[in-house]
């Protein structure tokens, strides 16, 4: 095995595993904030996307402008899928609110196959396509992007968590809701922050990833499905945990098609999630609740 | 007694009308798409076509004096439902000829189905085994993979490469595309280092890529439909890969070049149904006036471009159309027209059926091209 195959595997790994993390931080800051996993998750990503191509060829916008515009649209979006969606049902059990997550996916995802049809789309590239060579290895300039935007916002979302009122407020709604509520935190706007951050996430990892994947009505399955991945492996937390678990997804996925056989590779992310799900539930990094009585 | 005459006289002449309307009745069409649903790609464009073709032909007359009905279903791509469809095409629509299904999982479920009430069957569908073993009330109009491939393995031997990378996707289309291209590698003496496969939702191929950059093959022929094929091409010219890269049939249409780039693009070849590429086609070839018409017809209609699939259909309305102006309109005589058919010049290519061929294509059916500046440009 040669040195600049193993780096180009792992720099390949890295920088999917990257968008993975975006889209699994969605996810568990969600969890953190309600108790349930959105699985309308991925449909964010998909809008980001095709938001952000709408932008550019019927508004005609320059690409600065269309990447904040989409993210608001995005978010608009997730804010009326909390209002109407998940805000006025009556008996709030977690099997309900998954239930309606995945049929606001479907919906959402029904709804962007009659706006954009079934076509993939391409977005073109932030600043050019050519190659930067690594070691023997090639990244292109928008991996860069993925990795810089992911850094900010992770660091972004660390400093609203442990630094701001709100973002404690939602830790605590976290640890345990009713404590928090009657400690004058309200919690059910607490959870529309949560979907406020999460789909603008996700519209943000949708619109830096569709320069190199292309984007569809339908990338957001997938591309959700492993952004959950990543946030089981991490735990659920919505810190660098996540993030560490969406490198190593992407890593291994990266090298197990390389060096063991493509034909694998989505098994590879499954056999992960299912292993950490009956090992370590807790996630890799995370220690055991221990529940008192 | 005089009564009895102008009562025998009316009679006779109420006869005579119903005979008459009775020659000029219309012959009905049927078709089956998989209009919505996840093979919807195929279905939408074969319905428009159908339909297109059927008011042009009414408006010219219809076909031997008989006007054409078209009895169109949706499938939605679901074998069971094309199965009930077709008999109800048979039983209560009665008509003539069944056009379509658009998958080959459809094709199969219909099969036994139109044998047994021998109505004749075209099908829009690629899969080999529609016609291998030869049934005889069932046609179909996509040219074999094979023959696609064959196209890419004579260019190949013409540039002496013999070395080759499959890159395949994990569905339908590109596990037979990986079968076939196997097959025929060994029979034409060629060798297979490596054969990596990616899933059609994948979004990034580079592993796969940097392991066949690694073995370095003479050229990597990559078999799936967009857009994977369009992220390999970004990620070979990432790699820095300089192999020949040859693409399926699968991706003739203008769309893989946006998807991929015009710069990525570049340089890489593909056998391509001669629709997709009709404005590089020498003006004298036999197939340029249809395919312009049928291009400018379809876009005028319904303001998107026309597709090769929609092109499938096309030709079986030629086919069966064909058979009945030389025939006539009884599902045996357009069975035994489509049969002998032979050098009909339609979409697809210029069909020669026999009793052995109920596909009717060759190798002319597919032009090599190779992508310049963003365009189609054919190889000699």
């Amino acid at each position: 095995m040669q040195f600049d195959q193993l780096l180009q595997y792992t720099l390949s790994g890295l920088s999917t595993g990257a968008i993975y993390a975006l889209i699994g931080i969605g996810f568990s800051i969600i969890y953190n904030a309600t108790g349930i996993i959105n699985f309308a998750q991925g449909e964010f990503v998909m809008l980001g996307g095709l938001l952000t191509l709408s932008s550019l060829e019927l508004l005609k916008l320059p690409l600065w402008a269309a990447i904040p515009c989409s993210v608001a649209f995005s978010t608009v979006i997730g804010i009326l899928f909390e209002r109407l969606a998940i805000r006025p049902l009556k008996q709030p059990t977690p099997i309900n609110l998954v239930i309606i997550t995945i049929g606001g996916s479907i919906l959402i995802r029904g709804l962007a196959m009659l706006v954009w049809g079934k076509d993939t789309h391409a977005i073109p590239p932030f600043s050019g396509d050519t190659p930067i060579p690594v070691g023997g290895a090639t990244i292109l300039p928008q991996h860069l992007w993925i990795l810089a935007i992911t850094l900010i916002i992770i660091i972004i979302n660390k400093i609203y968590f442990y630094h701001t009122i709100s973002g404690k407020a939602m830790r605590a709604c976290a640890y345990n809701r009713r404590a928090a509520g009657l400690v004058g935190i309200d919690v059910r706007r607490m959870v529309l922050f949560s979907f406020i951050i999460s789909s603008a996430m996700g519209a943000v990892a949708g619109i830096i990833v569709a320069p190199l994947t292309m984007t569809a009505y339908d990338v957001g399955v997938m591309l959700g499905l492993k952004g959950f991945c990543a946030a089981i492996i991490g735990g659920m937390s919505s810190g660098i945990s996540t993030v560490i678990g969406g490198l190593i997804l992407g890593v291994l996925e990266s090298l197990g098609a390389g060096l063991i056989s493509s034909g694998y590779k989505d098994a590879i992310a499954f056999i992960i999630l299912l292993l950490i799900l009956f090992i370590r539930p807790q996630g890799l990094f995370g220690k055991a609740d221990s529940e008192r009585v | 007694m005089k009564k009895l005459t102008i009562l025998i006289s009316c009679l006779s002449l109420v006869l005579m009308t119903v005979s008459l309307s009775c020659a000029a009745g219309t012959i009905k069409i049927g078709g089956l798409f998989a209009v919505t649903g996840p093979a919807s790609f195929l279905g939408e464009p074969e319905k428009r076509t159908l339909e297109l073709l059927v008011k042009e032909a009414n408006e010219k007359g219809g076909i031997g004096g008989q006007k054409l009905e078209a009895v169109i279903y949706d499938t939605m791509g679901d074998p069971t439902k094309a199965q009930q469809l077709a008999t109800k095409l048979i039983k209560d629509d009665k008509v003539s000829v069944i056009i379509g299904p658009s998958t080959t999982g459809e094709s199969m479920a219909v099969i036994p189905v139109v044998e047994k009430e021998k109505i004749p069957l075209i099908s829009c569908a690629a899969g080999i085994k529609i016609t291998d073993p030869v049934r005889s009330w069932v046609f179909k109009t996509p040219a074999n993979d094979h023959i696609a491939a064959e196209k890419i393995f004579n260019y190949m031997t013409s540039k002496k490469q013999k070395s080759i990378a499959l890159l395949t996707v994990t569905d339908g289309f590109g596990a037979s595309g990986r079968e076939q291209i196997k097959t025929l590698a060994k029979q034409k003496g060629f060798t297979i280092v490596a054969d990596e496969v990616y899933g059609p939702k994948d979004t990034d191929m580079t592993a796969q890529l940097t392991k066949i950059r690694g073995i370095k093959p003479d050229a990597i022929i990559c078999w799936g439909t967009n857009p994977g094929p369009a992220v390999i091409t970004k990620n070979v010219k990432q790699l820095g890969i300089k192999t020949p890269l040859y693409m399926s049939h699968g991706v003739a249409s203008k769309k893989y070049i946006e998807l991929a780039g015009a710069d990525a693009a570049e340089g890489v070849m593909l056998p391509a149904g001669k629709l997709a590429v009709y404005d590089a086609l020498q003006k004298s070839d036999v197939q340029y006036k249809l395919l312009k018409g049928y291009d400018q017809s379809y876009k005028k209609s319904y303001g998107v471009e026309s597709s090769t699939f929609g092109g499938y259909a096309y030709d079986a309305f030629l086919l069966a159309t064909g058979a009945i102006k030389k025939n006539g309109s009884s599902p045996e005589q357009i069975r035994n027209g489509i049969e002998h058919t032979s050098k009909l010049v339609s979409i697809s290519g210029v069909f020669t059926m026999s009793p052995k061929d109920h596909n009717g294509l060759d190798l002319s059916a597919f032009e090599m091209v190779k992508v310049v500046k963003g365009d189609w440009t054919l190889l000699k």
